[in-house]
């Protein structure tokens, strides 16, 4: 070891970790414990009560509160399934062509599919919102101009699709992610592997379904748990686009809009902090139960191939 | 010779579906950016036209600088991500080195500790953080949006920095030691410089997610004087929903900077996701 062991402390190492420590602990920890712990008060009569599990009590046991968190819930669900299904396919696809060898223009098509990844959330909200109004009508313009234009519907302002729209909007800002991370993954695959392949005759196609798909499971895992903690900790998109009431008729709430709408109250509901925090520990429960699935269930079972 | 040719058609085939996505990813910024150009009657009579000297107009662009404080909110972005990239870097580089370089009682639970923000995001902590800053007088600061986005780069900075420390030579630090370097120096003067290229990953990965936040600047920051672009731009345009002139140019002017960081950093930023810094 690089450090002989001398008895007592070694302030270096204090030294080196306080920062990141304190700050970390300060700003990310400990208001983390406190917003669990804050679900289990409330306040009456202006004074912060202990109410035990009262908060929870309300949000799953009252009707106007459970419809909300269980609508809330399933329309996470749905954004999630809707990610799961399209963006992630979409990015192995593409990572996919990219990856094959000696292919023009390999990185120039690469940075101009990211470039919406790097775009926040406000202005994607508000351009599609633009794009897809009936009052503009650069959407059924165009389905006119291929003759589809009886497809057309106000998408975002419907509540059997506007969940969809956004979704598929939010997909369409982040196919950069999995893209680029199953790129990474298909070129550390080493040539002798598919070569030895190759003599067997599995080329093309099937090379990429038998030989590149099974050893790049582990970054598709990985892939998978972070689109999952994203989804369940949205926020930015719904509300760029359809505000704080995620219209229209809430068909378009999800948790993260949820918990903003109980916490900071809007229109002639007051916010109130202690439910927000039982929301928030809801999410926290939901993102941990994902993440343990992930890190026990599929992580382990995932052999990592070492080149 | 069909081997040849069935080659040549999967390219083709490669291409074209590069293209088509290609399209559909750059389709939507380029039809705001060529609107926010026009006049508000060109926008409406041929949104997909470029624009002429017929229809050429900064109407928007006017409006936009007229009604919003557009300098002061990038210049608010501008100082609340440098200044967290500044102090996540140092902080994280830190306490990556600790860990790295020195076996001490309680290393690996540190190590546990600080990556346990990888995966749980920092927002389900809204409510105490807003009430902690409430009770510090640091809301409607832009210290408070530091504190918050240095606390949520640290977990991911330390995991990349901390790889990559292990790499450096044992040889080098010793031989610092030898020639009287105190930690400080052989971790400043030797193992930094060493540890550059993955510096730069961390602050481009940390980067865009911190210019492009809405919800802290929404929840934390909120007031006229600290208003980040992300969420000045997210106001401005809530107001002014029915004029499309200045939407369009107010959507334009927040695209512009991003494209820029992204131009100058791309490669940067596409080389650090290759390299697996993140697997």
């Amino acid at each position: 070891m690089a450090t002989p062991s001398k008895p007592g402390i070694r302030w270096h190492i204090v030294v080196f970790l306080a920062p990141a420590v304190l700050v970390y602990t300060a700003v990310m920890i400990y208001p983390l414990f406190n917003t669990l712990r804050l679900s289990f008060f409330s306040e009456i009569d202006q004074e912060r009560v202990w109410v035990g599990l009262d908060n929870f009590r309300t949000l799953f046991g009252n009707t106007i509160w459970s419809d909300q968190f269980w609508n809330a819930l399933g329309n996470n669900t749905w954004f999630f399934i809707i990610h799961m299904l399209v963006q992630n396919p979409i990015g192995v696809a593409l990572a996919a062509i990219l990856s094959s060898p000696r292919l023009r223009f390999a990185a120039l098509y690469r940075s101009a599919i990211f470039i919406p990844t790097i775009l926040s959330f406000v202005i994607v909200g508000f351009a599609w919102k633009l794009i897809l109004s009936p009052i503009w009508g650069i959407a059924p313009g165009m389905l006119d101009a291929i003759g589809l234009k009886f497809l057309y519907q106000p998408w975002l302002g419907k509540e059997e699709y506007a969940l969809t729209t956004l979704a598929l909007v939010s997909v369409w800002q982040y196919v950069g992610i999995p893209m680029m991370l199953i790129y990474a993954a298909l070129l550390s695959i080493p040539d002798e592997i598919l070569e030895a392949g190759e003599c067997d005759g599995i080329t093309g196609l099937s090379a990429f379904w038998k030989i590149k798909l099974p050893l790049i499971l582990p970054s598709i895992g990985i892939i998978s748990i972070l689109t999952f903690v994203g989804n369940f900790n949205a926020f930015d998109l719904i509300y760029a686009a359809q505000g704080a009431l995620a219209g229209p008729d809430f068909s378009t709430d999800i948790l993260g809009t949820f918990m903003y709408r109980t916490f900071f109250g809007f229109q002639l509901q007051l916010g109130d902090p202690h439910m927000g925090s039982a929301i928030a520990s809801a999410m926290f429960v939901i993102i941990l139960i994902g993440v343990c699935l992930y890190l026990f269930g599929i992580q382990r079972r995932l052999r990592n191939y070492q080149f | 010779m069909t081997k040849a040719r069935s080659s040549l058609s999967t390219k083709t085939t490669m291409h074209a579906v590069l293209i088509v996505y290609t399209i559909i990813a750059l389709f939507p910024v380029f039809v705001i950016l060529i609107n926010s150009f026009k006049s508000r009657r060109a926008i409406f009579r041929d949104p997909l036209g470029l624009p002429n000297e017929e229809t050429f107009s900064l109407i928007g662009y006017q409006t936009v600088l007229k009604q919003g404080d557009f300098f002061l909110y990038f210049q608010n972005s501008m100082i609340v991500t440098v200044v967290s990239l500044a102090l996540i870097l140092l902080f994280g580089a830190m306490a990556a080195f600790a860990l790295a370089e020195y076996r001490f009682k309680g290393n690996t639970l540190m190590g546990l500790y600080l990556a346990l923000g990888i995966m749980i995001p920092i927002r389900i902590g809204t409510v105490a953080i807003l009430e902690m800053m409430v009770s510090t007088g640091l809301v409607n600061t832009l210290t408070a949006l530091i504190l918050v986005y240095t606390a949520q780069g640290l977990p991911l900075a330390v995991f990349i920095l901390s790889e990559f420390m292990k790499g450096v030579s044992d040889d080098l630090k010793n031989a610092g030691r030898i020639d009287g370097l105190s930690e400080y120096k052989i971790f400043f003067r030797l193992v930094l410089p060493l540890v550059r290229p993955a510096m730069a990953t961390v602050a481009v990965f940390n980067m865009i997610p911190i210019w492009n936040d809405l919800w802290f600047p929404l929840i934390l920051a909120p007031a006229e004087e600290v208003k980040t672009l992300t969420l000045g731009s997210q106001v401005f345009i809530g107001q002014f929903v029915t004029d499309w002139n200045a939407v369009l140019s107010a959507l334009s002017m927040a695209i512009l900077p991003v494209m820029i960081l992204y131009v100058i950093f791309s490669r940067q930023l596409i080389r650090g996701i290759t390299s697996g810094a993140v697997k």
